[in-house]
C-alpha cells in the first residue's frame, strides 16, 4: 500500500513538473494549452514546501520529534541561497557597487562581512545551505536529545529557536538586509531568473529533489535503522535496556532532517524571488505540521500530497477570502485531527489491515 | 564492612539504598547471586522488587551502595545501554514489545549485535540471524503468530514475546519481573518450564509475588519487605520463617 502510494507520488511530482515545463516552453504564449511561467513557479513553490513536509514527516512520524521549528532550517538554506543570489547581481544594483549589496551601500557598510565571503560562489554557496541548518539542527539536537527533552517540552523549545532566529533576522546588524531580506536578485548560476527556462529548470530540479528525498526517506524508514526508529519513537525506554541509544537515533534524523528542510529553502527562495525574516515566524512551522497531518503522519508520500493540497487550497482561498485563510487553516486541522487521524492517506487506506509503520494512536507511556 | 565475596559471583548488591522525596523504596539492601543461578526475589506489593532492578538496570540510581556485576563492573556509574551491551537483559512487569511491528522485527531489533545506527542503517538480515530468530520463536511457541503485529497478540503471548527478546539479547543474566502475571494456569506452568529451560546457559532473578509459581521454580528464594531483605533460602524455609509469615498473612 505505502510502496503503492510512493510510486503514484513520484510519477505525480516528475509527470507534473515535466508538464508543465512542456506546455510552457514549447507552446506560444497565447495557445490554449500554454503554461503560463507563474504557474510554473508556484508549483515549484509547492514542491519546496512538500521537501519541508517530508522533512517533518521524518522526525514527526518515525521518531516521535514534534518540531515546532523546522521551517527555520527551511529559511536558513533559503538565506544561504539569498547571499549567493545577491552577490550574482554585481554592479547592476541601485548604487552600482560590484561588491556590497543596495542594503549594505544604503546602511554604510564599507566592507562585506567576514561571513558573506565565498558567497559569490555558488558551490560554497549550496554547501552553506545544507550545512548551516545541519549544524544548528546537530548543536541544538545534541543538546536537547541528550537530556532526554522530549514530548510538548521539545516542541516548545524548537519554536524558541525558530522564534529566537526570527528576532536575530530582523536585526539590521546581522547583515542579511533587516525586516526586508534579500531580493531583487537577477541571475542564478549565470542564467537570468526571470527566464522562462530558468523557471522551469528550477520546477524540475525542485521535482527531482523532492522525488530523491522521498525515496531515501522511503529507505531510511524501512529500513533496520527505520525499525528501530519507530521502536524509540512508541517504547523509547525498552530500546535503551536493548542496548540503544535512543539519542543518537534521534539526532541522526534530526540532523537529516534539518538538511533536507534546508534544501527546500535553498530552491524555495529562486522561484519566488525573496526571502525575509518573515520565513521564521513560527506559524510556518506549525503551517507545515498541518500539511503533514493532513496527508497522513508517518506515511512520507501522505506528507507530500497533504503539503501540495492544502498549498493550492491556500492560494485559492487567500485570493478569494484572505482574511479568512488562518481560520480556514485551524479548521482543517481540528477536523482532520478529529475525524481522520490517518490523514488523507489514512482514509484511502482505511478499511485495508493497518499498516505496521504508522505511529500509534497514543504513545505508550 | 569487610565481607569476602565468593568467588563466581555474577551480581553483588552492597547496601543498596534508594528514595523517593524521603520515602526509602530501597534500604540498605544487600545480596549476592552466583554465576549460572535462578534466584526468586518474592515479597508483597510496594516491597522494592521492581526498584532494585531499576537500580540493576541503570534507571534508577542509588543514593548509596554498590551493584557490582561480575568480577568487578561497577552497575551504579553506567548508564542502561552501557549496561544492556555488559550482559544485563530485562523484562518489564508490563509486558513492553515494540507494538507496531511484526514478532519477527521484535526479536530481530533485540538480536545481540552492533546497535549503532551506522549499522542498522545498512544492514541486511544475515541467515544466521534468521535461523537464530526461528529458534527462538520456537522455544517461546510463537512460531505460528511471527508475522503478526506484536500489539495485536494476547497478553500472555506478549510476555512470551519478551521474554523471547531477551533470549534474543544473549545476556549473561536475565532480569524477569512478573512474568505470570495476568497469565493461565497453563501459561504459568510452560512459563517455569521454560525459565528453567533458560536458566540452563544463563543467570535469571525472577520477580514474582505468586508463591506457587515460585515453589514450582525450585530455587533459592530471597524475600523483600520494605526494602530490605526479611529472609533467604528455599521456598520451604522461608515459607516457614515466622517474620515472611507474618508480613504475608498479617496484612
Ligand atoms: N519513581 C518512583 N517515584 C516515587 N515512588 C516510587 C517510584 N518507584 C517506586 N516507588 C515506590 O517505591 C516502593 C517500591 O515500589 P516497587 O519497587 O515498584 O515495588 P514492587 O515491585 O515490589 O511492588 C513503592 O511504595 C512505590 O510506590
Ligand atoms: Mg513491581
Amino acid at each position: 500500500m505505502s510502496r503503492t502510494t510512493t510510486t503514484v507520488t513520484l510519477f505525480l511530482v516528475l509527470g507534473l513538473s515535466v508538464l508543465l515545463t512542456v506546455l510552457n516552453l514549447g507552446t506560444a504564449p497565447d495557445a490554449a494549452f500554454h503554461a503560463p511561467t507563474y504557474a510554473v513557479s508556484l508549483t515549484g513553490k509547492y514542491l519546496t514546501f512538500a521537501i519541508l513536509a517530508l522533512s517533518v514527516d521524518l522526525v514527526w512520524g518515525f521518531a516521535g520529534i514534534l518540531s515546532l521549528g523546522h521551517a527555520a532550517f527551511f529559511a536558513l538554506g533559503g538565506y544561504a541561497m539569498g547571499m549567493y543570489l545577491m552577490r550574482q547581481i554585481g554592479p547592476r544594483g541601485v548604487y552600482g557597487n560590484a561588491i556590497l549589496p543596495d542594503f549594505m551601500v544604503f546602511l554604510n557598510y564599507k566592507a562585506l562581512p567576514w561571513y558573506w565571503l565565498g558567497f559569490d560562489n555558488a558551490i560554497y554557496a549550496m554547501l552553506m545551505a545544507v550545512v548551516v541548518p545541519g549544524v544548528i539542527a546537530l548543536v541544538f539536537g545534541w543538546l536537547a536529545f541528550r537530556s532526554r527533552v522530549s514530548g510538548v517540552y521539545l516542541s516548545i523549545i524548537t519554536q524558541a529557536l525558530t522564534y529566537a532566529l526570527l528576532l536575530a533576522f530582523f536585526r539590521n546588524d546581522m547583515g542579511l538586509g533587516g525586516n526586508n531580506g534579500l531580493t531583487d536578485f537577477k541571475d542564478m548560476f549565470g542564467l537570468p531568473l526571470q527566464a522562462d527556462a530558468t523557471r522551469c529548470g528550477l520546477l524540475v530540479a525542485s521535482a527531482v529533489i523532492l522525488c530523491l528525498q522521498l525515496l531515501m526517506t522511503r529507505y531510511l524508514v524501512t529500513s533496520r535503522f527505520g525499525k528501530v526508529l519507530i521502536a524509540v519513537r512508541d517504547t523509547e525506554s525498552r530500546t535503551r535496556f536493548l542496548g540503544y541509544r535512543p539519542e543518537h537515533y534521534k539526532l541522526f534524523v534530526f540532523v537529516l532532517s534539518a538538511i533536507m528542510a534546508g534544501i527546500g529553502g535553498a530552491l524555495y527562495v529562486p522561484q519566488v524571488g525573496i526571502i525575509n525574516p518573515g520565513e521564521f515566524s513560527p506559524a510556518n512551522s506549525i503551517e507545515a505540521v498541518i500539511w503533514v497531518a493532513v496527508g497522513g503522519r508517518g506515511t512520507l508520500a501522505g506528507a507530500v500530497l497533504g503539503a501540495i493540497l492544502v498549498n493550492v487550497g491556500k492560494t485559492f482561498f487567500t485570493a478569494a477570502l484572505p482574511e479568512l485563510w488562518l481560520f480556514a487553516l485551524g479548521a482543517l486541522f481540528i477536523l482532520v485531527t478529529l475525524l481522520l487521524p490517518g490523514g488523507i492517506l489514512g482514509l484511502l487506506s482505511r478499511g485495508r489491515k493497518a499498516k505496521p509503520i504508522t505511529p500509534a494512536p497514543e504513545p505508550a507511556e | 564492612m569487610t565481607f569476602t565475596k565468593p568467588q563466581d559471583t555474577i551480581l553483588y548488591l552492597d547496601g543498596v539504598s534508594v528514595s523517593f522525596d524521603g520515602f526509602r523504596a530501597l534500604n540498605d539492601l544487600s545480596l549476592y547471586m552466583e554465576k549460572g543461578e535462578m534466584r526468586a526475589v518474592i515479597g508483597p506489593n510496594g516491597a522494592g522488587k521492581t526498584t532494585m532492578m531499576d537500580v540493576i538496570t541503570g534507571k534508577t540510581r542509588p543514593d548509596t551502595g554498590r551493584v557490582v556485576f561480575g568480577k568487578d563492573i561497577d552497575l551504579t556509574q553506567l548508564d542502561e545501554p552501557a549496561i544492556a551491551a555488559l550482559g544485563i537483559g530485562r523484562k518489564f512487569q508490563k509486558p513492553t514489545v515494540f507494538e507496531p511491528h511484526t514478532v519477527w522485527d521484535n526479536l530481530l531489533l533485540s538480536l545481540a549485535g552492533d546497535r549503532r545506527p551506522r549499522f542498522t542503517l545498512w544492514a541486511r538480515q544475515t541467515g544466521e540471524e534468521q535461523d537464530r530468530i526461528a529458534e527462538i520463536l520456537t522455544t517461546i511457541r510463537l512460531m505460528d503468530q511471527k508475522d503478526r503485529r506484536a500489539g495485536d497478540l494476547s497478553h500472555g503471548q506478549k510476555q512470551w514475546l519478551e521474554i523471547g527478546m531477551l533470549l534474543a539479547q544473549e545476556p549473561e543474566l536475565l532480569l524477569v519481573d512478573e512474568p505470570v502475571a495476568g497469565m493461565t494456569d497453563a501459561e504459568t506452568e510452560q512459563t517455569a518450564e521454560l525459565l528453567r529451560e533458560i536458566n540452563r546457559t544463563k543467570s535469571v532473578v525472577v520477580v514474582e509475588h505468586d508463591m506457587e509459581f515460585v515453589r514450582a521454580l525450585g530455587v533459592k528464594v530471597t524475600v523483600l519487605h520494605e526494602g530490605s531483605m526479611l529472609s533467604e533460602g528455599s521456598i520451604d524455609y522461608v515459607s516457614a520463617d515466622p517474620r515472611v509469615v507474618e508480613v504475608y498473612l498479617g496484612r
